[in-house]
């Protein structure tokens, strides 16, 4: 009987921080974070709504069915009423998987623009590391035996490859914004997750594959990204940042770097 | 529906060892399970609370720490690696030791045979095998703290290459995570060997009159588990032996060319990561509802009992634990949609994960239903069957979010995460456990339970698991990543940290309320107020015979089933229940 009240506490309580956004999403810096976002509030809103209603009636059957010494009603149940809701909350999940789709679509199954600004990610028990094609436009040939962190080579760019020798590698992520770009994520050793909460975007990393993800961020600013695949005990560590750039910013950080090597 | 004489001619044994340890009676089995279950489930809560205390004071010097771990928590403090064992480990004993075994194998042990009217489970040597295999399997598990490099640290789902690479990936990646692999072999053994007795049981042992349709809900939920045992833990014994294949053998099942590990270059080449994750979760997901089916059925069974009430909609409560058991085979991908798996099966995936639901929804709205217009009682019992249904819902619905591949991309290994399966798969089934342990108690120790203890700590354990689980939603919200050892690094989870003290406390303050349950356990096994037979007015074959039951559970008769298993409250009928047996 003292439950019934208890249930219905817990849930104003829960509904009303979920209302009160006290620990939220950062805002996000992209269109696909936008329609993310509208996505989740959809989503939020229809859950929200059925976790109250049922809450609500549990603890109303609590309290109002409570043994009074009266007779209980006898019934076996109603096939109506299972019909009904069992065709409601069939549409309604069915529904709300169907309306993000496009938002799915639009990261995995369109293809990132031809014009788009390929970096390469590596991820590596545990630090980060992105590299960028010199002024030839060309990445050069990896070759696993030339690894050397220590030595500013984590990817193991061929020393023998002339268009190697312009690759400028980063330990974070850079971008220009407004500007499309496409990720190719490796790792070398096991499995790490690229994680950026103000895009609205996470992808694992799998040694093995090669794994391109493009984007596009607007809002220029420095955002954190933790790794999100446990990857071992340094997993905790495993930071770095995407500073998102005006597209001139970009183009003197670039300039500074090659003339740095 | 042969009625094979399993006890015919092997009497009650008398010595100690035949009795209690090496026992072929299935009710002492189920009791066996249940307090490995026990125990596994209080260390598992000692391993989480360690995990929540380090996270909120990653600085702080506990003596006892570096008694207990003198390398890994070396001067005191905790390093991340021995938080990584203890979250492998805690999730590990949980899902198998405790999520698996008690409401399965410890309860349905106990009752199935009782309900159905059989004298004892189909394959009573096998039963034994299986508990004594369980028990060697939590050896070998538990075994890992203690070998050179300790516990893995690779979590409850081992991913290779983590898994299988050897300690060049880390500590407890050398023989610790080969005796995990060991151990999680040894449980699928004998799950296996338990599933098999579960289906046969039913499907050959019911007594006269009880058809399928008259099966109480617990037995419908315990055979379904029994299938789903059967289909996954094959699965996950033949993933186990290959990896074990790879670590031990050189074999390259789950590992691609061209690994890099610790500056060492290795020579496996032709296997993919993403392999072991479709054979992991082709269990995993299964193994949800193996942990939480047992869970539905108990509380169909209370809600029913106590409101005195017939179960609303019967027939549909059936075929919604066929459609959840059913449909728990096709939606495993829904826990790789950022795997880097094709992301067209994303969309196939999703929409079965959601068609889940349905079902899921119907027990819901059923559950409600049966209470409509009942008489309730508010035994501890009933409040835990209560207190499930709030706590499956709440569970529940965080799914719906985690289903969409597009939401995903954000919550997938965040706190939105953890906090979903610990509210659903977690306390859910564990207060499907508690309920069962409340209202089975007096029928296998003879004994009533203390219901003023009960209570307390059933309000205190309600309000605690919704203070320490609740707010991993919103940390999920927040963005922060699971299986962090400590928060440090990041300037937006350092905002967090207050949300995650309270919860820490939260947990703290929970986990010392089981202290009642214990209590209340042993007390009442002891001092405990004598139990009749059929204390709850409950209509099932169990509550027909002496609390606690003879070794010949009914004393060589053969009991005969006339009625359905919720007739509460028919009009015109003398009582206000109509056990399945009496007459028609």
């Amino acid at each position: 009987m003292l439950l019934g009240p208890i249930v219905w506490i817990l849930t104003v309580v829960i509904c009303y921080i979920f209302i009160g956004h006290y620990w939220w999403f950062p805002p996000p810096i992209s269109q696909h974070g936008q329609a993310y976002d509208a996505q989740f509030t959809v989503t939020l809103w229809v859950t929200g709504i059925i976790f109250f209603l049922a809450q609500a009636a549990l603890g109303w059957v609590i309290i109002r069915y409570r043994d009074k010494g009266g007779v209980a009603k006898y019934s076996h149940g109603n096939n109506a009423l299972e019909a009904l809701w069992t065709s409601a909350t069939a549409l309604l999940f069915i529904g709300l998987v169907l309306a993000g789709t496009r938002i799915w679509a639009a990261v995995h199954f369109a293809e990132a623009p031809a014009d788009a600004l390929r970096i390469e990610v590596l991820g590596k028990q545990f630090a980060w590391s992105f590299r960028y094609a010199g002024p030839d436009g060309k990445f050069g040939r990896l070759d696993i035996k030339q690894i050397n962190d220590a030595n500013g080579n984590p990817f193991g760019i061929d020393a023998s490859d002339p268009s190697g020798k312009d690759d400028l590698t980063s330990a974070s992520l850079k971008v220009p914004a407004g500007r499309p770009i496409l990720l190719i994520l490796r790792s070398r050793d096991v499995i790490h997750n690229f994680f950026v909460r103000e895009l609205r975007l996470k992808q694992d990393i799998v040694p093995g594959m090669e794994i391109p993800f493009h984007f596009q961020a607007d809002t220029p600013g420095t955002y954190e990204v933790p790794c999100s695949e446990l990857c071992g005990l340094g997993h905790h560590q495993m930071r770095t940042t995407m500073e998102v750039m005006a597209e001139a910013d970009f183009e003197k950080w670039k300039r500074e770097q090659a003339a740095q090597k | 529906m042969s009625s094979h004489i399993v006890h015919a001619g092997h009497q009650a044994p008398t010595g100690f060892i035949r009795r209690y340890i090496f026992s072929l009676d299935h009710k002492v089995i189920g009791i066996q399970y249940y307090f490995l279950a026990l125990f596994s489930v209080f260390l598992g809560m000692g391993l989480s609370l360690l995990m929540r205390y380090h996270m909120v004071y990653p600085d702080a010097k506990v003596g006892w720490f570096e008694t207990l771990w003198p390398t890994g928590a070396a001067g005191g403090i905790m390093t991340p690696e021995l938080y990584l064992s203890l979250l492998t480990m805690h999730g590990t004993i949980m899902v198998f030791f405790v999520l698996t075994t008690a409401p399965q194998s410890g309860f349905g042990n106990y009752f199935l045979p009782i309900q159905i009217g059989a004298e004892d489970m189909a394959f009573p040597v096998l039963n034994m095998l299986s508990f004594w295999a369980t028990f060697l399997a939590l050896v070998v598990m538990v075994a890992a703290f203690f070998v050179p490099g300790g516990a893995p640290l690779s979590g409850w789902t081992a991913y290779p290459p983590l898994s299988a690479v050897g300690p060049l990936a880390g500590p407890g990646e050398g023989l610790g995570q080969t005796l995990w692999v060991f151990s999680i072999a040894i449980f699928s053994g004998a799950s296996l060997m338990g599933a098999i007795n579960f289906i046969a049981t039913t499907i050959d042992l019911r007594c006269k009159g009880m058809s399928m349709m008259r099966l109480p809900l617990t037995c419908w939920s315990w055979f379904v588990t029994a299938i789903l045992g059967l289909l996954g833990f094959a699965v996950l014994l033949a993933a186990g032996v290959l990896l074990l294949l790879d670590r031990m053998a050189g074999t390259s099942f789950f590992l691609p060319a061209g690994l890099v590990v610790n500056d060492q270059i290795l020579s496996h080449k032709g296997g993919s990561p993403l392999l072991w994750q479709h054979l992991f979760w082709f269990f995993g997901h299964p193994e949800v509802y193996i942990a939480i089916l047992p869970g539905m059925g108990v509380a169909s069974q209370l809600l029913s009992t106590f409101a005195r009430k017939p179960i609303f909609g019967y027939r549909a409560m059936v075929y919604a634990i066929l459609g959840i058991g059913f449909l728990g085979f096709f939606v495993w991908g829904h826990h790789m949609f950022m795997s880097g798996m094709n992301p067209y099966s994303a969309m196939a995936f999703s929409v079965l994960t959601m068609s889940i639901g349905v079902p899921s929804a119907i027990k819901t709205f059923n559950w409600i239903g049966t209470l409509w217009g009942g008489r309730i009682r508010f035994d501890t019992a009933m409040l835990f069957a209560l207190g499930f249904v709030s706590l499956f819902v709440t569970g529940g619905i965080s799914g719906i979010f985690l289903g969409q591949p597009a939401l995903d991309l954000y919550f997938h290994d965040t706190y939105f995460v953890v906090g979903h399966f610990h509210m659903i798969m977690g306390v859910a089934a564990i207060f499907g456990m508690f309920a069962g342990t409340f209202y089975w108690f007096p029928k296998m120790f003879g004994r009533m339970m203390n219901e003023t203890l009960g209570k307390i700590h059933f309000y205190l354990t309600f309000i605690g698991v919704y203070a320490i689980f609740t707010p991993m939603h919103f940390l999920g919200i927040a963005g922060n990543p699971r299986r962090y050892a400590d928060f440090t690094n990041f300037e937006f989870m350092g905002k967090l940290m207050p949300v995650h003290t309270f919860m820490t406390w939260a947990a703290i303050l929970t986990a010392t309320a089981q202290i009642i349950f214990v209590v209340n356990l042993v007390w009442s096994m002891m001092r405990g107020k004598k139990a009749p037979v059929n204390p709850w007015e409950a209509t099932t074959l169990e509550w027909t015979i002496p609390s606690p039951p003879p070794f010949d559970n009914f004393a060589g008769k053969h009991p005969v089933v006339n009625h359905g298993p919720y007739e509460y409250s028919v009009p015109g009928a003398p009582k206000d229940y109509i056990m399945q047996s009496d007459p028609a």
